[in-house]
């Protein structure tokens, strides 16, 4: 699971209504090398919770000196968007799991892949 | 700009597949549409011909368009047409000369091709349809191997193969621009492929799912019924970065029993993310994950540039969705077993489509294309079927046939506004989905009109 799309997730569990970030408690994490592409990026960072990517790549060990606030102008500034990069693309959680911040509920991390499943009395 | 002004009189000529009939037109559109153009088809297009003239066009326009198409083969700057070729002479010779003479220089080299739609020709008469030409103030050299312009002759002979007429029915004379992308039908076949599944999407109809969703690059797309991911494969050729989901746990990590025949079960490395490597697009990866489509994970936010699904109909692959209709006792102590298996329960289709419509509405981003299959029971179609959403325009809908009685249709919408309240429950009672109420309703009809020996239709 790449950390963009953990920012695009929230917990679905009934009954939760802050759900988002959810936690990641992470046993094996990756860095792969993924061809960098400014313009999409760029697109990106408007869709983000910033402070969501942060604490994210935090959890992980892997935010460097990621800024806590987005930089302006970030569209000229290649610098920063490589570590945005980085983050976003890069950095995958291989196993573990994602903890509903609220309920507790955990949804493991299995081979890279989020199973978010829930069962028949949580939905 | 007087060049750029000067460059919309000319006509293009495309040359269409004679396959996916329905297909064509909204792929086209779709494609200029891309580029900020209008379709603007001469009169004279009828709507089975493979022969389309468009009006309004630069030759980039055309380009662009052919460097996307599945359904177009050639693309033609026209010279001249007509129903005869006394019609086709008069007509090019009207043809302003400053438009021809960049192409027929006396240092350039050219080669003339003839091409007939519905009938073969024999090679004495290609040499006389050529030679015939010879009114055109060519004065550059043939070179037939590598030529720097390459003109052609195009004979229509109608669609009617039990009946060619004698005389072409129309003629069309021009220079050839550019090829479509017909080739990716073959390079992208699911034959072989490393990872399929019994329902695997065919690479020509993904490439037009890909087409019609206006699918850029750089845009994000999202398949909430992801399967083997064909279509994610077809985006991620557009540029496109990709991300699905799938309520089927061995799908989506590639396990348990192989589709093809002489291999009993999946290998290690069979999974989506390894399709997109075989082509050269595991960039363009961003994950998918083991999740019910009825019940969305995302944070809610207009987050995908198009949704494009091939949705399970309960034919070969079954509906299903988590939950159940009995009384679950809670597991003791609020643990989480994380070997248990969460009982999945029919999904209607009528709930399915609603709530993808209900999806796209919140989760496209404005602008963004809904693109999805529609099972059609034939006897009982009309147009009022399709499921509508106040925030979602109807684009196109195309009919691939199945069998006598069965369809599927191809459904374009495109968002138009962000939902409000009322818009998420405005659809619902809509009459359109009574026929895709109850679990079984279409499964009991497709399977109606079969008798055993046919009952294996593609679906």
């Amino acid at each position: 699971m790449k950390l963009l799309t953990h920012n695009m997730l929230t917990s679905h569990v009934k009954g939760v209504t802050k759900g988002y970030p959810l936690l990641i408690k992470a046993t094996e994490v990756k860095v792969n090398e993924v061809d960098f592409n400014p313009q999409f990026v760029s697109r990106m960072i408007p869709k983000l919770e910033w402070s969501a990517l942060i604490q994210a790549a935090d959890e992980l060990g892997q935010r460097q000196d990621l800024p806590g606030e987005l930089v302006p102008e970030y569209e000229k500034n290649e610098d920063f968007l490589k570590k945005v990069h980085r983050v976003l693309l890069e950095v995958e959680v291989i196993e573990g799991c994602l903890q509903c911040p609220e309920s507790g509920r955990e949804f493991p991390i299995s081979k890279g892949i989020p199973n978010m499943l829930l069962n028949e009395d949580e939905s | 700009m007087a060049t750029s002004a000067g460059r919309s009189r000319f006509q293009y000529l495309l040359h269409l597949a004679q396959d996916n009939l329905d297909f064509r037109i909204p792929e086209i559109k779709a494609l200029l549409a891309l580029r900020g153009k209008p379709f603007r088809p001469s009169e004279s297009s009828r709507e089975k011909c493979p022969f389309l003239c468009l009006d309004g066009l630069s030759e980039d326009d055309v380009r662009c368009i052919m460097a996307r198409s599945v359904c177009a083969k050639s693309a033609f700057e026209l010279w001249g047409h007509g129903k005869t070729h006394g019609e086709l002479k008069s007509s090019l010779l009207k043809y302003p000369s400053e438009n021809m003479s960049p192409f027929m220089q006396r240092d350039s080299t050219y080669r003339i091709n003839v091409y007939t739609f519905n009938k073969t020709l024999l090679f004495e008469d290609r040499i006389k349809r050529i030679d015939a030409l010879e009114y055109l103030p060519f004065e550059g050299t043939v070179s037939l191997k590598s030529p720097q312009h390459i003109f052609c002759l195009l004979e229509d002979y109608g669609t009617d193969p039990n009946n060619i007429p004698e005389h072409p029915e129309y003629i069309y004379f021009g220079r050839w621009i550019a090829d479509g992308q017909r080739e990716l039908i073959r390079s992208h076949s699911v034959k072989n492929r490393h990872f399929i599944g019994n329902t695997s999407m065919d690479a020509g109809l993904s490439f037009i799912m890909t087409n019609h969703a206006k699918v850029k690059e750089n845009d994000l797309v999202f398949d909430p019924f992801v399967g083997t991911g064909s279509l994610l494969v077809a985006c991620s050729h557009f540029g496109a970065y990709v991300c699905g989901t799938d309520i089927d746990y061995n799908t989506i990590h590639g396990r348990g029993r192989s589709s093809r025949k002489n291999q009993k079960w999946r290998g290690p490395d069979e999974n989506i993310r390894a399709n997109l490597r075989q082509y050269g697009t595991e960039r363009m990866y961003v994950d998918v994950m083991v999740s019910d489509a009825s019940k969305p994970v995302w944070r809610e936010a207009p987050l995908f540039d198009a949704i494009i699904t091939d949705p399970p109909y309960g034919i070969r692959e079954s509906t299903r969705k988590t939950g159940s209709h009995k009384d679950i006792t809670k597991p003791p102590d609020g643990i989480f077993v994380e070997s248990h298996v969460p009982v999945s329960q029919a999904y209607h289709l009528s709930d399915m489509f609603s709530d993808l419509l209900n999806f796209s509405a919140h989760y496209l981003v404005v602008g963004g294309r809904l693109v999805y299959w529609l099972p059609i029971y034939r006897p009982e179609y009309c147009e009022e079927m399709v499921p509508l959403h106040p925030c979602l325009r109807l684009i196109s809908n195309c009919e691939q046939t199945l069998s006598s009685h069965t369809s599927r249709r191809l459904i374009t919408m495109e968002k138009i506004k962000e939902p409000e309240e009322q818009d998420s429950l405005a659809h619902l009672s809509d009459p359109r989905f009574s026929a895709y109420q109850g679990h079984n309703a279409f499964r009991e009809k497709y399977f109606s009109g079969l008798n055993k020996k046919s009952g294996r239709d593609d679906v």
